[in-house]
């Protein structure tokens, strides 16, 4: 495949490798029963956990939910983190996702979504962003990636990612032939993530 | 064959149905490259999330702390895999077909403590199971006139269906059966390969808005279009309150 390109090995994020090395030092102490250091864990990631579980759930009480069972899921199987595989932000946020979109979808039979999305479609989708954003840095940076995707990769990567839609979904919402959201998500992802320097990961 | 590949970024994001989801994880399990990607965008999903941070309230903080205190972390696993898994086995499959299987059963294994690790609460059902399995799931039998018989499970709620044979004769030299679906009022589209009629094999496509199934003998590889020799059709009911709206 041809789209796998090297990448500078590593990360220039402003925050640097210092940090994430920290968060899996974290990890690895929690692990063998540590609760300060699961506490200081918490402390540092809380807000991108319930920030993303609120984005997707689109209520605080649930989002709450979400959050503390992915917590406790990292605590029990913090063991299993493993460094080499990714980062441990994102280790912790694919938990957190992969909660809110199981219980949204699972929620979906309730129609709730439908409304939620009615609602959303007459607001503003993208610019209630800065409401709940913080100043920082990276964020900034990663807005300032996502401005420069095309209109269409950044609606389906945001549909996807911040609404937890499926690929299908988002095909029907930007009356896109269905199977082409797939692409346009994937080649969202490879823009943003040339953009922002994130490096390949390397795989056991 | 679709490419499955280009599924990747759905799947790092979540944006793939159940099925889709199984399918992929089985693709992963023999595709270091789809790998490498998806964790590549993990982690530029998860800059994305930094614009949407949120400080929760105080009380989730006690409310984890005091919850981590009554659970017990799980050991590690233990690393029983200390080899490289195949990143590149080229195309000469032929010709030492064991050591081929041992190493996609390594690969397979392997894969499966990544998906654990990376997805500790999520148990993995195959994707004909979960269709098999499915509360709403119908099964359909045919005869076929070579002998044997071609089952047809299909669940409107998954939108997906599994072909299974019994006691099919094979395809024949250089033949294989191929799998069909017709949405209404269109051509039949090819949903796959089923190389071995007694393995469960899920068509590819929408197989909840589709009017009609087919298994027909085409040469190795498939064809773009049925031949005349289809074996069985399966003509599929609208499922109730379903349409061609999604």
């Amino acid at each position: 495949m041809s789209h796998l390109r090297p990448v500078p090995s590593d990360p220039p994020s402003d925050e640097g490798g210092s940090v994430s090395a920290h968060l899996a030092e974290l990890l690895k102490r929690s692990s063998r029963g540590d609760e300060s250091a699961f506490a200081e864990w918490y402390d540092a990631t809380a807000a991108r956990a319930f920030g993303l579980a609120v984005r997707v759930l689109r209520d605080r009480a649930q989002a709450e939910e979400v959050t503390q069972e992915s917590y406790l899921d990292c605590w029990r199987h913090a063991s299993r983190f493993d460094a080499s595989r990714g980062s441990a932000i994102s280790w912790l946020l694919t938990i957190v996702h992969r909660k809110a979109v199981d219980r949204v979808r699972s929620a979906e039979a309730s129609g709730r979504r439908e409304a939620a999305y009615g609602r959303r479609e007459q607001g503003v989708p993208h610019d209630e962003t800065a409401e709940t954003a913080t100043a920082s840095l990276e964020a900034t940076r990663v807005r300032a990636a996502l401005a420069d995707l095309t209109s269409k990769q950044r609606e389906a990567v945001e549909l996807a990612f911040l609404g937890g839609y499926t690929h299908t979904e988002v095909a029907t919402m930007l009356d896109l032939p269905i199977g082409t959201a797939k692409t346009r998500i994937r080649d969202g992802l490879i823009r943003l993530r040339d953009a922002l320097g994130v490096g390949e990961v390397a795989q056991a | 064959m679709s490419d499955i590949h280009a599924l990747s970024g759905a799947y790092a994001v979540d944006a793939l149905d159940d099925i889709e989801r199984t399918e992929f994880e089985e693709h992963l399990a023999v595709c270091a490259e789809c790998r490498a990607e998806v964790a590549s965008f993990r982690e530029t999903s998860a800059r994305v999330a930094e614009t949407e941070t949120e400080a929760p309230p105080a009380s989730l903080r006690d409310s984890v702390l005091s919850g981590i205190s009554q659970i017990r972390p799980l050991p590690p696993e233990a690393p029983a895999l200390a080899t490289e898994p195949p990143t590149s086995q080229g195309p000469s499959r032929a010709r030492r077909a064991w050591p081929q299987i041992l190493v996609a059963a390594a690969a397979v294994v392997l894969l499966a403590v990544g998906v654990l690790a990376w997805h500790p609460w999520h148990q993995q059902e195959s994707a004909a199971d979960q269709v098999l399995n499915a509360p709403d799931a119908v099964s359909t039998t045919q005869h076929l006139k070579g002998g044997g018989e071609l089952t047809l499970t299909r669940s409107p709620s998954l939108g997906r269906a599994v072909l299974v044979g019994h006691d099919v004769p094979t395809a024949g030299p250089g033949k294989t059966y191929q799998m069909w679906l017709q949405q209404p009022g269109q051509e039949m589209t090819s949903a796959g390969l089923m190389p071995n009629a007694e393995e469960p094999t899920v068509l590819e496509g929408d197989a909840g808005t589709a009017a009609a199934a087919a298994v027909s003998v085409e040469p190795e590889g498939g064809s773009a279009q049925p031949s005349k020799d289809v074996v069985a059709v399966f003509p599929l009911k609208a499922p109730p309150g379903g349409n061609d709206g999604a």
